[in-house]
This record gives C-alpha cells, sequence and structure tokens, in this order.
C-alpha cells in the first residue's frame, strides 16, 4: 500500500489549513490565565458578570476570562475537576451550587475584609463564600385573569385543589429548586414532600423562567412561581412578554417570599489567590454593588448599606423568611421532586 | 478475496473506518460503564418506570408523525420545483432549503409567540417538520431531477397512466433519497432539545437536558441515554431494511433525456399554495419574530467587537468541525457503497448512532474521559471537534455517499491498471468526483456546528465565544433584543451554505 509523496502533500495541507484556521481564531484564549489574570466560572447572567469583570479589570488591571454556564452543571462541573480545575472563580444565581462545591471542600476562605462587607444573613456561617445578589420569589400573574383578592396567600396554598391547572413552574431548573430547598429549611421534609405531591397534580411545568412570564401574558395559564427580576427585565428590554403580567409579593416571612442569594467563592485550588480574592471582594464591594443599583440586571444589592435598583420593590419591604442558607441543599431537594414525579 | 470486498484498497480503508468506529463508541462506553457502575437492578429500575414508558411513547408519535408528513410535504415539493413549469421554481427550490439556516429556539420561540396554546404532540410535530423537511426535500429534489426519463416514457407506452407512473415508477427510485434523508430526521429528532425547549413536549433528550441541569453526570440521564440508543438502533434497522441494495449508478452511453415538465395549468393556483405556505410557515414566522427583536434592540446591540469575536470563533470551529468531520466519514462513506456486507454494516451503525444522542451525553462522555485521563486535552479546541466529529458524523456520511453512489467503480479499476496504487485510485478517482457530495456534507456538518451549543459550552477553552453560546446567553437572561444580532448573524453565516447545499443538488442532477 505504498502512497505517493503528493498524497501526503495533500493530507498535510488540509491539516495545515485545519490547525490554522483554529489558531486564527483563538488567539488570546489562554493568555488572561498566563498574565495573572483570573478564570471566572460564571452561573449568573453573562450580561451582569461581563459589567463586573470590565470594570474590575479597569480598576484593577487584571483580566477576566469567563465560562459560561448554569448553576448546578458548572458545580457539578467543578467538583468532577477536582482539585486541578481551571477556574480561580465561581459565581452562582442561587446558592445550592455554590453548597455543592463547598461540601466538597474545594472553597477556600474568601477574606475577612471582604464578609465585612456582606451582612452576616447573606453569607453561610463558616465563609467559604459570600452572597453578592439577590434574587426574590413571586407570584407573576396575568392581570386580565386573576383580581388582587383572587391571589393566593401563601405559596402553600398553591397545593389547594382550587388551584388545579392554573399556574405554572419552570421544575427543572436550579431556580425553581432554590424555592424548593428554603421551604424545605423553612418547613421540614414531610410538609415540602406533600406540598411537592400536590404541586404535581395543580401545576403546568414550563421550561425556563421566561417560558412561564410568556405563557402567563399569552394568558395561557393564570399565573406562576418565578424570580421577580424576569419581569424588570422583560419591560426594560422588548417588554413583549410581560405586558399583562403583574407581580404578588408574599411577604409575612411566607416559603413564596423566599430570597435567594446568588454567590461567589474563590477555588482552593486557584494558583491566583490574590487576584482571585481582589475579584470577589471588589464584586461585594461598593463598585461591584453600584452595577446592580444602576444596570438592568434588575437583582437585588446585597452589601451592607448598598442600595437596590430604584424600580425593585425595596428589599427590606419583602419581609423574606430567615433561612439558614449553607443549609440549602440540591440533593435532597432533587430526591424529593423525583419522588414526586417532577422529574 | 480482499477483491470480493471492494478491491486491495479494502483493507486500508477498513481500518481507518474501524479506528473512527472506535472513537464513536466512546459514548456508549460511558453510558455503559456508568451502568455497571450503579449496579444492574438500579440501572433496570431507572429504565422501567412510567416516565421512560411517558417518554418513549411521545419520542415514537413525534418520529411516527413527523417523518412521513415531512416525506409527503418534500416529495410534494419536489415534484413542483423539478418537474413542472411552476413560475419562480429556483427561487422556492431555494427557498425549501433556507429553514435550515433558522437556529431551533427561534422556530420555538416564535411558534410559541405566533401560537400560545401550542404544546404537545401537534406543537412539537408543526416545529419539527418545518425545521427539517429540506433533510428529504434535499436528496429527493436531486434524485428527481437526474431520474432517467426514458423509464417514463417506456412506461407510458406500454399504457400506465401518470399516477401508475408516478407510483410505480418514479417513486421506487427515489427510495434511497428518502430513506436517507429520513434517517437524518429521525437522528436529529432523537437528539433534539432546542425545537422544543419552549413547548410543553417532552422527550428522552428533553427529559436528559432536564436530569443533567440539576444532577449533571446523574445515572437517571444516562439510563436515559442508553434507551435513546437503542431507539436509534431500531431507527437504524427499519432504514436499512427499507433502503434494500439496489444498485443506482448509471452506465451506458449517451446522457440522459431531460424530462418533461408537466404544466400546471388550472391547478396552478393551489399548487402556488404549497411552496408559498410552506416558506410563510417555516421562514416567515421566524422572520417576523427576529424583527420583532431587532426593532426592540435598535442600533444599541449592535456590539460589533463582541459580535465580530463570536462569529470568527464560530467560523473556524464551523469550518474545522465540517472538513475533519467530512474527512472522517470518507472511509466508512466509501464502504458502504463498494463494500456492503455485514461487517460494513456493523461499523456503519457505529458511526450513526451518536448522531441521535443529544450533545450533552457526548459532551459529558468526553469531559470525564479527559478529565480523568487525558488531561492535557481537557477544555481544548481538539476536544470540541471531537464532539463535532461524532455529533455529526451522519450528515456528512449522507451526502458522500450518495455522491460515492454515483462514482462507477469501473473508473476506480481503470486508474488501477493505469499504474495507481489502490489508495491513489479511491482517493484520486473516487473522492474527487464525490467532492460535492462532501462539499454538501460539509455544509450540513458546517450547520449545525453553528447552532451547536451544549458540547461548545461544556468543551470549548476557556474564553471561547461563539454565536450559539452567546445567543443562549441573552436569551436565558430573557434579553432577546441583545440575542436578536447573534441571531440574525447566525442566520447570515448560515444562509451561504443553505445556498451551497441547494446549488449541489443541482449539481448531483448533472444540469
Amino acid at each position: 500500500m505504498r502512497r505517493s509523496p503528493a498524497d501526503f502533500v495533500k493530507m498535510a495541507g488540509l491539516s495545515a489549513f485545519l490547525g490554522a484556521c483554529v489558531l486564527m481564531a483563538f488567539p488570546r484564549i489562554s493568555s488572561a490565565a498566563d498574565a495573572g489574570g483570573i478564570v471566572v466560572y460564571n452561573a449568573q447572567h453573562a450580561s451582569l458578570t461581563q459589567a463586573w469583570a470590565e470594570a474590575f479589570t479597569r480598576e484593577s488591571g487584571i483580566s477576566v476570562t469567563l465560562r459560561q454556564g448554569s448553576d448546578m452543571e458548572i458545580a457539578h462541573q467543578i467538583v468532577q475537576e477536582g482539585t486541578a480545575s481551571p477556574a480561580d472563580v465561581f459565581v452562582t444565581e442561587n446558592s445550592p451550587g455554590m453548597t455543592l462545591v463547598d461540601a466538597a471542600g474545594l472553597f477556600a476562605p474568601v477574606d475577612a475584609a471582604t464578609l465585612a462587607l456582606i451582612p452576616e444573613n447573606y453569607r453561610p456561617a463558616n465563609g467559604h463564600w459570600v452572597g453578592i445578589a439577590a434574587r426574590t420569589t413571586v407570584f407573576a400573574y396575568n392581570k386580565n385573569k386573576l383580581k388582587a383578592e383572587q391571589l393566593p396567600k401563601s405559596m402553600l396554598d398553591l397545593a389547594d385543589p382550587s388551584w388545579k391547572g392554573r399556574w405554572a413552574a419552570s421544575p427543572s431548573g436550579a431556580d425553581f429548586q432554590a424555592i424548593v430547598s428554603a421551604l424545605l429549611d423553612l418547613k421540614g421534609e414531610a410538609t415540602t414532600a406533600a406540598w411537592l405531591k400536590a404541586m404535581k397534580t395543580n401545576f403546568v411545568a414550563y421550561r425556563g423562567n421566561g417560558t412561564v412570564m410568556k405563557a402567563i401574558n399569552a394568558g395561557e395559564i393564570e399565573g406562576g412561581i418565578i424570580y421577580h427580576y424576569y419581569y424588570f427585565g422583560d419591560q426594560a428590554k422588548t417588554g413583549e412578554n410581560s405586558g399583562n403580567v403583574a407581580l404578588h409579593y408574599f411577604r409575612n416571612e411566607d416559603p413564596g417570599a423566599f430570597l435567594s442569594l446568588s454567590g461567589a467563592g474563590v477555588l482552593a485550588s486557584s494558583k491566583n489567590q490574590a487576584q482571585a480574592q481582589a475579584f470577589v471582594k471588589w464584586v461585594a464591594g461598593k463598585g461591584g454593588q453600584q452595577v446592580l443599583r444602576d444596570g438592568d440586571s434588575f437583582e437585588y444589592a446585597v452589601g451592607v448599606g448598598a442600595a437596590s435598583h430604584a424600580k425593585l420593590e425595596p428589599l427590606a419591604k419583602l419581609q423574606a423568611p430567615k433561612v439558614t442558607v449553607q443549609n440549602l441543599n440540591s440533593k435532597k431537594v432533587t430526591d424529593l421532586m423525583t419522588a414526586a414525579g417532577l422529574m | 478475496m480482499a477483491r470480493r470486498h471492494g478491491g486491495p484498497a479494502y483493507a486500508p480503508v477498513f481500518g481507518a473506518a474501524v479506528v473512527v468506529s472506535l472513537l464513536a463508541l466512546l459514548p456508549l462506553g460511558f453510558v455503559v460503564a456508568m451502568a455497571l457502575e450503579t449496579g444492574w437492578e438500579t440501572a433496570m429500575a431507572l429504565v422501567f418506570r412510567p416516565r421512560v414508558g411517558e417518554l418513549l411513547i411521545n419520542t415514537v408519535l413525534l418520529l411516527g408523525c413527523t417523518i412521513p408528513a415531512a416525506a409527503i410535504l418534500a416529495i410534494a415539493l419536489a415534484w413542483l420545483t423539478e418537474r413542472t413549469d411552476l413560475p419562480g421554481a429556483r427561487i422556492w427550490a431555494w427557498l425549501a432549503v433556507a429553514p435550515l439556516a433558522v437556529p431551533a429556539f427561534i422556530h420555538s420561540y416564535a411558534w410559541v409567540t405566533m401560537a400560545p396554546g401550542l404544546h404537545g404532540l401537534a406543537g412539537g410535530v408543526l416545529v419539527s417538520l418545518l425545521a427539517y423537511f429540506p433533510f428529504l426535500y434535499l436528496p429527493v429534489a436531486s434524485q428527481l431531477r437526474r431520474l432517467d426519463p426514458a423509464l417514463e416514457n417506456a412506461a407510458a407506452s406500454l399504457g400506465y397512466g401518470p399516477w401508475r407512473i408516478a407510483t410505480r415508477v418514479v417513486l421506487p427510485q427515489l427510495r434511497i433519497a428518502i430513506c436517507g434523508g429520513s434517517l437524518l430526521i429521525g437522528l436529529h429528532l432523537l437528539a433534539e432539545y432546542g425545537l422544543f425547549a419552549m413547548i410543553r413536549f417532552d422527550t428522552f433528550t428533553t427529559a436528559i437536558v432536564d436530569q443533567f441541569q440539576s444532577t449533571y453526570n446523574g445515572t437517571a440521564a444516562n439510563m436515559l441515554g442508553g434507551v435513546l440508543v437503542v431507539c436509534c438502533f431500531v431507527v437504524l434497522g427499519l432504514e436499512a431494511a427499507i433502503r434494500g441494495s439496489e444498485r443506482y449508478a448509471r452506465v451506458g452511453s449517451g446522457a440522459a433525456g431531460l424530462p418533461k415538465k408537466f404544466r400546471l395549468q388550472r391547478s396552478l393556483l393551489p399548487c402556488l399554495l404549497i411552496p408559498v405556505l410552506t416558506v410563510v410557515l417555516a421562514l416567515g414566522v421566524p422572520f417576523v419574530t427576529l424583527v420583532r427583536w431587532l426593532v426592540a434592540g435598535g442600533a444599541d446591540v449592535w456590539r460589533v467587537a463582541a459580535i465580530g469575536t463570536a462569529f470568527g470563533h464560530t467560523l473556524a470551529l464551523a469550518l474545522a468541525g465540517a472538513l475533519l468531520t467530512t474527512l472522517v466519514a470518507m472511509p466508512m462513506a466509501w464502504l458502504s457503497v463498494r463494500a456492503p456486507g455485514r461487517l460494513q454494516r456493523a461499523l456503519e451503525v457505529c458511526h450513526y448512532y451518536v448522531g441521535s444522542l443529544p450533545g450533552v451525553v457526548v459532551a459529558l462522555a468526553l469531559v470525564t474521559i479527559t478529565v480523568t485521563v487525558a488531561r492535557p486535552l481537557y477544555q481544548t479546541v481538539a476536544t470540541v471537534l471531537l464532539a463535532y466529529v461524532l455529533l455529526f458524523l451522519p450528515r456528512a456520511l449522507v451526502g458522500l455517499r450518495a455522491s460515492i453512489a454515483q462514482a462507477p467503480v469501473e473508473l476506480e479499476r481503470a486508474a488501477m491498471a493505469l499504474g495507481r496504487s489502490p489508495l491513489q485510485a479511491v482517493w484520486q478517482i473516487t473522492m474527487r468526483l464525490a467532492a460535492p457530495g462532501a462539499a454538501a456534507g460539509m455544509a450540513l456538518v458546517g450547520l449545525g456546528i453553528t447552532t451547536e451549543l451544549t458540547a461548545t459550552l461544556l468543551l470549548a477553552p476557556n474564553g471561547t465565544h461563539t454565536l450559539a453560546t452567546e445567543f443562549w446567553s441573552f436569551t436565558s437572561e430573557i434579553d432577546y433584543a441583545a440575542a436578536a444580532p447573534y441571531a440574525v448573524t447566525m442566520v447570515l453565516l448560515s444562509l451561504p451554505m443553505t445556498l451551497l447545499l441547494y446549488l449541489h443538488s443541482q449539481r448531483m442532477a448533472g444540469r
């Protein structure tokens, strides 16, 4: 089986072309880490973390490379990567992802100076990560279909047979699972299992909170459990999925008034500890929290004395329930939800 | 002995196909390893439960309804554009391929916006049909165009009416084209997620992705993946049974005549309605959504630098991935034409089944393998490209196989008789003749890579931004205005590839 030199030349040419077009497009991919920059595994909204990263880089000169994914996916990926993870910092939308990585012992303690920037109730007692933003659970509803007096008083009311087929949620997402983890922490396993069972009968499943709100807006369903910012975000952008939507805050420390924390932590395996700690400190500090106030993420600022976006219902008025943030557990929640036939 | 199996080039080509098959078996090996690790009983408990039954019914109904509907639509459109005096036939022919340029999520979003009540099987079948019928239209139109009308004339002279000619003479000759297209649609539907993202319709793949989002590498997701592989084997078996093994290369003197165009006359208007309606539903509906997003975003959302970076990354990955996938598919494509047999069939199944797996199953297998045993390859371009190769092998194979089938084996033999080595003969004669098919395969793979999301997210090097990942980022924070430029760029990047596919289908016909 002799091959002529011409064949080899052709194959080599093809391979060279292949390699060249890849290399041309990815000139800067590994440079961030080389120059003392950091890699952030980001499950928060890309735009928000991008805004944080750009401002941080301007002030500190430390470059930031983002890797985008979703909460539990990246949390598990970091656990799988173990101590050789390329990540320096992990940022989530909800806290159960942080708890998962912390349980694997992969976080370095956050600097004391950073911890001081965030109130105690917005970070775990062990100080392995901090809350950097928050979103509140709401009952979004169609204004033309429901009147104020018809709204549920508590999220637990949605288990009532009178709500059968009338409300929606996105059970596969980390957002809803964080809400269930709060319910579990506040009311215990028996109540949670019973509520999930009733939910299976009563609710209509959609994929994604944005899809839930879209269905509410279109009048396909009367209401749904989502986070507040979907409404404000859509209003600020196209507005095409929220014109008929209003938000109902449960308050009264109801499980449905759960405030979910977005977290940031430094990986113990990071070779850029100082830069990684500086990034988390910057986000938790004045500059990072101002991005929340002035930008269009519509998430709550949680820093000591930090103000949130003016359009939002004030944080103090939400009367969120007091959960023990490090207890918000993802594994138990998915087990209960699987048992209830929701997944 | 060797001659019977496709000549002296058989051994090296066969060896190459075996290597590719082994690579393609990695994800299946991973699923099996997961099952063994959890233990047989737990695995069985996860497979035999009511939820899996529901998903199985949904998936089977989806394929069972979509594929015949797509075949009927594709045959009708192909007949109208190739065999009648339909005005603007060339434009309609290209427009029938263009839906491939629309990302799946946009189909889904556009339809839920247009008809909020759309859900379940009906919704699933509708969007699947509109998104995937071009996979059938392409081969059917191309085949219809190059059929030798002599056969039809002979049938007519024997007293067959037009209807009997269509069903007894034309349709059987379209069989290989219909089978190939149906197979491609079937494999894609098994692996489809984006189309059903906003429509309340659950298949194995949507359930796997849901599981993945909360439990990552969970056993439940992997066992669902196992069932999906079994479904795929059934689809492949059906296709093989229906395809048969006739020869389709035409030898003989002279060229095939031009078929007579059917004059539509009074049925013109109702016939025109078919392409018009198809284009409105498959292109118009997504187009309206895109325009609305663009208007809402105005000029602010065109952050040219960021879009340019994403465009560059996407283009590079698509080019490299398409080239690599096509090269890798060549040995198998050649074997399936020149040396069909039981062993070849087994290897071919290895090549095809990965196409039915959702990106997440393939990507997770590669993440685990690279993290644990091939760390230097973790999060490199090489691993992403390998994932693309596995995911899109069937796309490359279908185009190549059809082209090679048209290259007469006699030319290879003549080249060898004139002193070429067997591999030279294959590479310089057959592969050169099959180049248009390779280009079409590349375009199909490129289209797939342009909108691929999961494997890119999980495997690409840090700092990779493709049009699809950026579009996904913005849509997941429901900033559709900012997502719109990425969607438009994806469509613009994809349109030339659909044009290439269209031109190729014309060339295949030799006219």
